[in-house]
C-alpha cells in the first residue's frame, strides 16, 4: 500500500493562495477555516534577506502525535496510503489531538469534530491529485507515494535539497520543501 | 532576523492556541485533589481509623465523589462534540493518556463508594437494611486492607494521570516533562491533606494532616525546581517554554499567586501552628487549595503559549 506524501517547490510557490481557495471549494471548509494556509518566512539581514513562501497543511506525519493521543480512535491512520484521518462520529470533540499537533493543523469544525486535511483521499481514489496540487498555477506541488523509489516525489527529494517543518517535533512529517 | 507571518486565523488555534478553557485546569485541580484524598484514606484504612466515630474517612468518599463528578461535569462542558462522549468507553486507546483516564474514573467510582459503604450514614442504614450487611461484610479486616490499598494505588495513578494528560502533548514544549505527572500528584496531595485539615474534628488527625501538608509543600517547591531545571536544560524550545515563568509573561502570576500565596505563605503559617504558636485556622488551607488551582491554570494556560519554533 502507498504512503502518500507531498513534496513543494519553495522556489516556484508564489503565495497566491490559489490551493487554498480550491481546498475550500472542493471540501466545503466551514468559512473562517482553513485546512490548508500560507506562511512566509523571512530570514537574514538586510538587504541579504531570504523569502520562503510556503504552502501549509497536515503533514499526515508517519509518527503522528495526534493519533497517538485521541482517547477514541476517532483520529486514526487510513490503510490507504497511511493518510491520517478524522472519523467525526467517533469524535468527542476532546481537543486533545488540536494540542498536540506542533503544527496547528487541525481546529474544531462548527459541528464539534477535529477537522482538517485529508490529503482528498476522496479524490485520491479515483485517481486525481488533491485539490490544491491540481489548481497550482506555478505547478509547485507534487504528490505520490514516498514508498515508491521510482515516484515523481522521491526523485525530487533525492535530486533537491528540502526540509521538512519542525523535525525537532519527531513526528516524521511527510510534506518536504524544496529550497 | 526571522519574520515568520501566517495567513490563517482558524478559532482556537490563531494567533496563538487556545484550545482549553477553564474547564480543563478545573478539571485537573479537582482530579488531583481526589487523588490525594484517596490516598490519605487508603492511610487512614490501613490504620484502623475507620471505625472510630469523628474520623474524617467517614467524611472523604462523599466529598471526593462529588468533587470527582464536578470535575467529570467541567470535561463534559469542555467537549465540543458532547453527543458522542459516550465514544469514549467502546474502545480502549492505549497510548492515550485520556482514554487511560476515562477508564481509570470508572475504577475510582466503585472504590471511593466502598468506602463510603464502610460508615453509610444512618438514614441510609434505616431504609435499606441490606445496606447493614453489605457494610459489616466490607469492615472485614481483610477487605478494609484490599479496599485501602485500592485507593491508595488508583489515587496515585489518578494523581499522575491528570499531569501525564498535558505532559504527552509533546507539541507544547512546557507541559512536555514527565515530572508534570509527580508535580500534580504532589499538589493533589497537599490540596487533599489542605482539605482534610480544614474539616477533620479529630485534633490528632488535624495535627497529623497540617504536619504533612507541610511536607507535601516543602516536596511540590522541590519538584517546581527539577520541573524547571529539566526544561531549562532540555532543547531550545523547551528552555524557551521555561522561560514563561522565568522572566516571560506567566512570572508573576507563577511566582506571586502559584508560589508565593498558595505554597510558602500556607507552609509557613502551618508551621507556626503546628509548633503551636498560631491556632489553626481555615487560611493555610484555603491558600493551599487556591493555589493547587492556581497552578492548574498557569501551567495549561502557559502550556499553550509554548510551541516549537518554526523551521
Ligand atoms: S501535521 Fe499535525 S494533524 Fe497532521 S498528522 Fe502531523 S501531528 Fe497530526
Ligand atoms: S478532538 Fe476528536 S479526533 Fe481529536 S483527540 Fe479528541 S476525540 Fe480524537
Amino acid at each position: 500500500m502507498a504512503r502518500y506524501g507531498m513534496v513543494i517547490d519553495t522556489r516556484r510557490c508564489v503565495g497566491c493562495m490559489d490551493c487554498v481557495v480550491a481546498c475550500k471549494t472542493e471540501n466545503q471548509v466551514p468559512e473562517g477555516f482553513d485546512r490548508d494556509w500560507i506562511a512566509t518566512d523571512t530570514t537574514g539581514r538586510f538587504p541579504n534577506l531570504h523569502l520562503e513562501i510556503r504552502s501549509e497543511r497536515c503533514n499526515h506525519c508517519d509518527a503522528p502525535p495526534c493519533v497517538d493521543c485521541c482517547p477514541t480512535g476517532a483520529s486514526h491512520v487510513e490503510p490507504f496510503g497511511h493518510v491520517v484521518l478524522v472519523t467525526p462520529e467517533q469524535c468527542i470533540g476532546c481537543k486533545a489531538c488540536l494540542a498536540s499537533c506542533p503544527y496547528d493543523a487541525r481546529f474544531v469544525n462548527p459541528d464539534g469534530f477535529a477537522d482538517k486535511c485529508t490529503f482528498c483521499i476522496h479524490r485520491v481514489k479515483e485517481g486525481l491529485d488533491p485539490a490544491c496540487v491540481s489548481v497550482c498555477p506555478t505547478r509547485c506541488m507534487t504528490f505520490g507515494d514516498l514508498d515508491d523509489p521510482r515516484s515523481e516525489v522521491n526523485r525530487l527529494i533525492e535530486s533537491r535539497t528540502h526540509h521538512a517543518l519542525i523535525p525537532a517535533a519527531g513526528t516524521s512529517p511527510r510534506i518536504f520543501y524544496l529550497t | 532576523m526571522h519574520e515568520y507571518t501566517l495567513a490563517r486565523h482558524n478559532d482556537l488555534i490563531d494567533p496563538l492556541v487556545h484550545v482549553w478553557n477553564w474547564q480543563i485546569p478545573s478539571y485537573l485541580f479537582l482530579g488531583g485533589w481526589v487523588a490525594g484524598m484517596m490516598i490519605i484514606v487508603g492511610f487512614f484504612l490501613l490504620r484502623g481509623r475507620h471505625r472510630e466515630e469523628t474520623s474524617v474517612t467517614g467524611v472523604l468518599p462523599a466529598v471526593s465523589v462529588a468533587l470527582l463528578s464536578l470535575g467529570m461535569l467541567a470535561l463534559f462542558l469542555d467537549l465540543e462534540h458532547k453527543l458522542y462522549v459516550w465514544r469514549l468507553y467502546t474502545t480502549f486507546q492505549g497510548t492515550s493518556p485520556m482514554s487511560w483516564g476515562a477508564w481509570i474514573l470508572l475504577a475510582v467510582y466503585p472504590a471511593l463508594l466502598a468506602v463510603f459503604a464502610l460508615r453509610p450514614p444512618d438514614v441510609l442504614r434505616d431504609l435499606w437494611p441490606a445496606f447493614d450487611r453489605l457494610s459489616d461484610r466490607l469492615a472485614e479486616p481483610r477487605m478494609v486492607r484490599v479496599i485501602a490499598v485500592t485507593n491508595i494505588f488508583l489515587g496515585v495513578g489518578l494523581g499522575i494521570y491528570t499531569g501525564i494528560l498535558l505532559s504527552a502533548l509533546g507539541a507544547r514544549p512546557l507541559w512536555n516533562s514527565g515530572i508534570l505527572g509527580v508535580l500534580f500528584l504532589v499538589s493533589g496531595l497537599s490540596s487533599a491533606a489542605a482539605f482534610t485539615h480544614l474539616v477533620a474534628r479529630d485534633r490528632g488527625e488535624r495535627e497529623l494532616l497540617a504536619t504533612s501538608d507541610n511536607v507535601f509543600l516543602l516536596v511540590e517547591l522541590g519538584v517546581i525546581a527539577l520541573f524547571l531545571i529539566g526544561l531549562l536544560s532540555g532543547s531550545q524550545a523547551h528552555a524557551q517554554a521555561a522561560r514563561l515563568v522565568l522572566g516571560g509573561p506567566f512570572t508573576g502570576v507563577f511566582w506571586v499567586i502559584v508560589v508565593g500565596l498558595g505554597i510558602v505563605l500556607p507552609l509557613i503559617v502551618q508551621s507556626l501552628t503546628t509548633a503551636g504558636r498560631l491556632a489553626h485556622t481555615a487560611l493555610a488551607p484555603l491558600l493551599v487549595l487556591a493555589g493547587g488551582l492556581a497552578l492548574r491554570v498557569v501551567i495549561v494556560n502557559a502550556g499553550q503559549f509554548s510551541h516549537w519554533a518554526r523551521f
